[in-house]
């Protein structure tokens, strides 16, 4: 857990006092990432860096698991706190293994523990250790030059994280397939994590709270959902985008709004069975699918009113599916691009889950509107 | 690890072959021999003096260097280095001259004006190496938790190793082309087969000196070249 309080940061300069951070007072529960959000010379970075002392803060205070941080040392402060910057940082003169086993050796490890440690690591983000725990930095690309950048912070194991637009330096290609793989790996390891950005779709995807900053205050402090459904003033409106309905999106899975007891029926059915289940439970559309629990193709009650024979034969291939564990984004993409109302949703394995229709999608968004913003923390 | 050969080294050394055959061929070789007796002992002093005040000049180049980098010296070092720069344009033989006046003759004064010859282009680069590491590595390392002494050991010096390995190569360089001169204030050295060489129009004797002390120039710069191949990190080390 981080919690600041009060936290204040003023420069002098020859134009009188400039306020970096005013008052900042927030609370990052252990566990989560919270993304500091602005414009640039917003104190976003101030606000991070004063937490390992970077920068000294003017005045207020700094709790890291309930411990008061002024109390401490700088160096040991940061020994136990992850650090991962934009330029990334690492040694050119050290090769892979010796920038992991930094932190580590400053922390009086046994070498033979910290070099385990840097292969294990390497091997987690998918860099093949034996490849490269000898190499030296400028024979990575930028894409895994970035990854050892976050497993050094990572090497002693810190509970908490400072990174200070970390992925911001990668084309978009890679940044979306890192940020995947951090996730991933947040999913597992529990750090309480500040990420410093400047772009709103990065805060959406990665944060489980996102603080917007202006000239040193944050204007709002709140879950990405309801960042996006209730903006707290204009300028977080304005921040956020005019098109912030459709980046809630991005934060609903297809599992979350997919229909289960939508009708499917095996091939071999026949067609005045279905046309009976259909009428009975009041649906128009049943997705037919193989011996796999795969979806093939759909048929509609019109259609096969009155028509005799098994549904296979009559059925109408399917446009697109989708798989549940994409976001409400790609689902209505897919349903754009093939002008459709509804989408059949499939398993890790291909098999028959449900069915999405654009109603749903709606119904999922209005959910946030409705809901009262008193849940917002 | 093969012996790279870089363009300016194979002159410098296709030179001296050209000089050498030049001087066989001009029946030079002959006189030349003759000194041999001289050769050995001046290049003996030659070397002794190019080494110590070489050594001198690295050993107190580069920490003055360390030193003007420090964030502490931030508000003066541009100006001392001005001075640096300044001292840089005296010539080296007035640089001799000048220490001359103060320490007198023989050695000592040789080995203060060669000294200080070969401090400028330590310091400076030094100086400019260390500036010239890149902010957000400093950043990096401050955040992980290293202390001043470990950034600068781990971090600046192994970064700025090139440029401060080229500028020793620079003044010893200098060093060994310089170190003549330190005759002219009884230093002795090869320069003494020079300057009486030319002085008495005898060009066996101006061969005898300057040819060694051309061939010690290609020797100094081989071995430097070597060092700065093999003792720099590979990871920030243009030459592998």
């Amino acid at each position: 857990m981080i919690r600041l309080e009060k936290l204040t940061k003023t420069f002098d300069t020859p134009n009188g006092t400039v306020v970096a951070a005013d008052k900042v007072d927030m609370e990052v529960p252990s566990g989560e990432i919270c993304i500091l959000l602005g414009p640039s010379g917003c104190g976003k970075t101030t606000a991070l860096k004063m937490i390992n002392r970077l920068i000294p803060p003017t005045s207020g205070k700094i709790f890291i698991n309930e411990e008061d941080t002024s109390k401490q040392d700088d160096i040991q402060l940061r020994r136990n706190i992850g650090y991962v910057i934009q330029q990334i940082g690492l040694f050119p003169n050290m090769t892979i293994e010796e920038n992991i086993c930094v932190v580590p050796k400053l922390l009086g490890w046994d070498t033979k523990k910290a070099k385990t440690r840097a292969a294990e690591l390497l091997d987690l983000v998918g860099l093949d250790s034996r490849q490269f725990l000898q190499r030296y930095p400028k024979e990575l690309s930028g894409g895994q030059q970035q990854r050892v950048g976050v497993i050094r912070a990572l090497a002693a194991d810190p509970p908490v994280m400072l990174m200070d637009e970390p992925f911001g330096a990668i084309d978009p290609i890679n940044r979306e397939v890192i940020q995947d793989e951090f996730l991933k790996m947040q999913a597992e390891l529990k750090k309480t994590i500040m990420f410093v950005s400047h772009d709103i779709d990065e805060a959406v995807k990665m944060g489980d709270k996102i603080a917007i900053f202006r000239a040193g205050k944050i204007e709002q402090y709140d879950s990405p959902d309801n960042l996006l459904a209730h903006p707290a003033n204009p300028f977080v409106a304005d921040f956020v985008g005019a098109d912030r309905t459709l980046k809630r999106l991005r934060l609903v899975t297809a599992e979350e709004v997919v229909n289960a007891d939508a009708p499917a029926v095996a091939r071999s059915t026949g067609a005045g069975d279905v046309a009976r289940r259909l009428a009975s439970e009041g649906e128009r559309i049943a997705v037919v699918i193989d011996g796999d629990h795969r979806p093939v193709g759909y048929v509609t009650a019109d259609e096969i009113a009155g028509s005799t024979g098994d549904v296979g034969d009559l059925a109408h291939p399917l446009p697109a599916s989708v798989p549940m564990r994409a976001d409400l984004r790609a689902v209505v993409s897919e349903m754009f691009a093939h002008d459709i109302m509804w989408l059949a949703c499939t398993n890790d394995e291909g098999r028959f889950v449900g069915v999405i229709t654009q109603p749903a999608v709606t119904a999922a968004l209005r959910a946030t509107y409705t809901a009262p913003a008193a849940g917002a923390a | 690890m093969a012996i790279t050969m870089n363009p300016a080294r194979l002159t410098g050394i296709g030179i001296v072959v050209l000089l050498v055959a030049w001087a066989i061929l001009a029946g030079a070789l002959e006189p030349i021999l003759s000194y041999r007796d001289d050769i050995v002992y001046l290049a003996r002093q030659h070397m002794f003096l190019v080494l110590t005040s070489g050594g001198a000049a690295i050993l107190v180049g580069v920490p003055v260097g360390i030193w003007l980098s420090r964030p502490s010296m931030e508000r003066y070092a541009e100006g001392i280095m001005q001075v640096f720069n300044i001292g840089t344009t005296i010539p080296t033989l007035a640089v001799v001259a000048l220490s001359m006046t103060l320490l007198g003759i023989g050695f000592p004064p040789a080995f203060f004006g060669l000294f200080v010859a070969s401090l400028l282009p330590i310091v400076r680069n030094t100086y400019a190496g260390l500036l010239a590491v890149p902010p957000h590595l400093k950043e990096a390392a401050t955040g992980m938790g290293m202390t001043q002494g470990q950034i600068l050991r781990r971090v600046e010096l192994p970064n700025a190793l090139y440029v401060i390995f080229s500028g020793i190569r620079t003044a010893l360089a200098i060093n060994v082309g310089t170190t003549p001169l330190a005759f002219l204030i009884g230093g002795g050295g090869l320069g003494e087969l020079i300057f009486t060489g030319i002085d008495l129009m005898d060009t066996g004797m101006l061969l005898a000196g300057a040819l060694p002390t051309a061939l010690l120039a290609v020797i100094v710069d081989f071995l430097m070249g070597q060092a700065q191949l093999h003792l720099i990190p590979k990871g920030v080390n243009p030459l592998r």
